[in-house]
């Protein structure tokens, strides 16, 4: 009957979703009478793991063999999977991740579970079992009951305030039998930028589009982003452009992201561009046409040319 | 080589969803139903390759009859034979369920769909199905090449998204791909295409299975944003004294 939390370790500590993950899974095992156990598999030092315990968990299950140290989602759904057998967990929690998503899927059809994606709210018990998720690209949420006895929840970022305590979870090791045939595909190379704040795990973003005129305007943007300790982002047409990186790309067919912050600057705010930045908490628009229609969606609004806005935001973040 | 690409009829992107009875359906009233927009690529990209390598390229929905005009655009733009599975799609385990019978028929080497469908956006049924075929699933691939060597299976090589960047991999056929841009550019059909569509063979099956795992019980729309506050361009440092001070979120 627990709650099984799958987490991600980076750069020595329990990444910032997954905390929040492990989090939510406590909370859910609190309403459940029950206790909320983690799984983390790959190389990873025990201290981080037992700062599971700050989050809520009691417990650490550590999958390590060398065939686990390279992240591979269906690898690491068949260990999730074992896990979820021993711990008789009725259900698990993901947060979203490029990671996470390519095991949930994996993870309902060999546990024949019940499954919800882009969870943003603690479930209500109250009548089975009934979680708010967020559809149609952030336009509208969906109730959805899970009526599977095992439940697969892919929470989405800020779903939930994570509290923390000064509590430490045991770590016990954990070492399921592998399955070959998730080793079928080869990771021949990976590019991936280190030093930046990644856009998805984010708490402030700033984004551009069009309006920015040239890829070698992007100082401006990348200015303010540093300033504020945020993630750079573009819209479509910009990374179309090959003006910025693909990873960049918010909106509908890019990157679905809900920071606390996203300022947009020079973007028109097509229906598309909002679908994928709608659930951020708050909107900042700046747009030289006071009719773009962006500021219908925005918190907060700037009439002006990126040019003269960007730079004057920057100095006044970098004198806070 | 035989491709499936399994498509999605879902609301045009530039739909403002809203709600009936309820909240507990759609309202269809004045929506435009499109081909889901990375299955299209996933589509644009199995019509290439059969171009390029030669192959069968069957389209396969899951869903009721309203479908049939996205599945007679997909063979418009160069699909050979179509399936619907006549059922409402209710949730990704069931959806996956009849894409796994139907691919159990027929052995395709390669199974393309969309990185998610902009409904429900799940992102899950390419990986439930891969599961279900004891087959590797990858998903978000932005690049699909398949080596032009008949003699045993082929082999794909694969450009995958995650965050903050990409990694290239490669592994034997058969697979199911999750696609999106940039992938293939989306195709428009022409008026030979068009014709053509209409004897293509679309052959509709009934469901195999009623596995439903997770139901909707009701829909909500997002709260409205309250009233934005403006900010003259010359005092653009208030902004941030206000995301401190009144937002609280710097
Ligand atoms: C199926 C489909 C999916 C799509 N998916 C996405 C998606 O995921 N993400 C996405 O972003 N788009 C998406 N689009 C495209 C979307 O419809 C818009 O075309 C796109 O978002 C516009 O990008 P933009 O705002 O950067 O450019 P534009 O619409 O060209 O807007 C540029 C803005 O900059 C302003 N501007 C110009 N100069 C200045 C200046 N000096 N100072 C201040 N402001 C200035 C202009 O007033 C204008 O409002 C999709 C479209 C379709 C059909
Ligand atoms: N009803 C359906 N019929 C056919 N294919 C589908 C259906 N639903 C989802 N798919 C495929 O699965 C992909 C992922 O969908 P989802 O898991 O719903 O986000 C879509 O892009 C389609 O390629």
């Amino acid at each position: 009957m627990s709650v099984l939390v799958f987490a991600e370790v980076e750069n020595g500590t329990l990444k910032k979703s997954s905390q929040e993950a492990i989090f939510y899974g406590a909370k859910v095992a609190e309403m459940m009478g029950t206790s909320a156990t983690v799984i983390v598999a790959g190389q990873s030092d025990n201290s981080a793991l037992a700062e599971a315990g700050k989050y809520g968990a009691n417990k650490v299950l550590h999958a390590v063999d060398a065939k686990l140290n390279e992240p591979n989602g269906m690898a690491y759904a068949t260990v999730v999977a074992a896990a979820t057998q021993q711990e008789g967990a009725s259900v698990i929690v993901l947060a979203k991740s490029s990671l996470a998503d390519a095991m949930t899927a994996r993870l309902a059809g060999k546990l024949k579970a019940g499954l919800a994606a882009n969870v943003i709210e603690l479930p209500d018990l109250s009548n089975g079992f009934r979680v708010k998720s967020s559809i149609y690209t952030g336009k509208a949420f969906a109730y959805n009951d899970l009526k599977a006895d095992t439940k697969i929840l892919a929470i989405k970022k800020n779903t939930i305030i994570v509290e923390e305590t000064d509590a430490t979870a045991t770590v016990e090791s954990f070492t399921p039998a592998l399955n070959d045939a998730d080793f079928a595909v080869t990771v021949k190379s990976v590019e991936k930028a280190t030093s930046d704040i990644l856009l998805p795990e984010a708490d402030l973003v700033v984004s551009a589009g069009r309006g920015l005129k040239g890829p070698e305007n992007w100082g401006i943007v990348e200015d303010l982003a540093k300033a504020l300790g945020a993630a750079t982002a573009c819209s479509k047409p910009v990374s179309d452009l090959d003006w910025r990186p693909h990873h960049e790309h918010v909106g509908q067919t890019g990157i679905k992201v809900s920071p606390n912050l996203y300022i947009a600057a020079g973007i028109s705010g097509a229906i598309q561009h909002l679908a994928g930045v709608n659930s951020s908490k708050v909107i900042v628009v700046i747009n030289k046409d006071p009719d773009a229609p962006f500021f219908k969606s925005a918190d907060y609004g700037i009439v002006g040319d990126v040019f003269e806005v960007l730079p004057r935001l920057t100095k006044a973040a970098q004198a806070l | 080589m035989k491709i499936l690409v399994c498509v999605t009829s879902v609301p045009d992107t530039t739909t403002k969803i809203t709600f009936t009875d309820n909240n507990t359906k759609l309202s269809k009233a004045g929506v435009t139903f499109i081909t889901g927009p990375y299955d299209d690529y996933a589509l644009a990209r199995a019509v290439e390759l059969k171009e390029k390598l030669g192959a069968s390229v069957t389209v396969l929905n899951v869903g009721g009859a309203e479908a049939e005009p996205v599945i007679r655009k997909c063979l418009a733009i160069g699909a050979d034979d179509a399936i619907r599975v006549n059922a409402e799609p209710r949730d990704a385990y069931f959806v996956a369920e009849q894409i796994a019978a139907i691919a159990k028929e027929n052995n395709y080497d390669l199974i393309l769909m969309g990185r998610e469908s902009i409904d429900y956006n799940g992102g899950q049924v390419h990986g439930i199905v891969g599961e279900m075929l004891g087959i590797p699933s990858i998903s978000p691939v932005m690049l699909l090449d398949i080596d032009g060597d008949t003699a045993g299976p082929r082999t794909a090589k694969i450009t995958r998204e995650i965050e903050g960047g990409k990694e290239e991999l490669e592994a034997k056929l058969p697979l199911v791909l999750g696609c999106q841009e940039p992938i293939a550019e989306w195709k428009i059909p022409n008026m030979r295409g068009i014709m053509t569509a209409r004897t293509k063979p679309l052959k509709v099956v009934e469901a195999t299975s009623t596995d439903v795992l997770t139901d909707v019980s009701g829909y909500e729309l997002p709260p409205a944003r309250g009233a934005v506050k403006m900010i003259k361009a010359e005092e653009a440092e208030t902004l941030i004294h206000l995301l401190r001070t009144e937002a609280k979120i710097i």
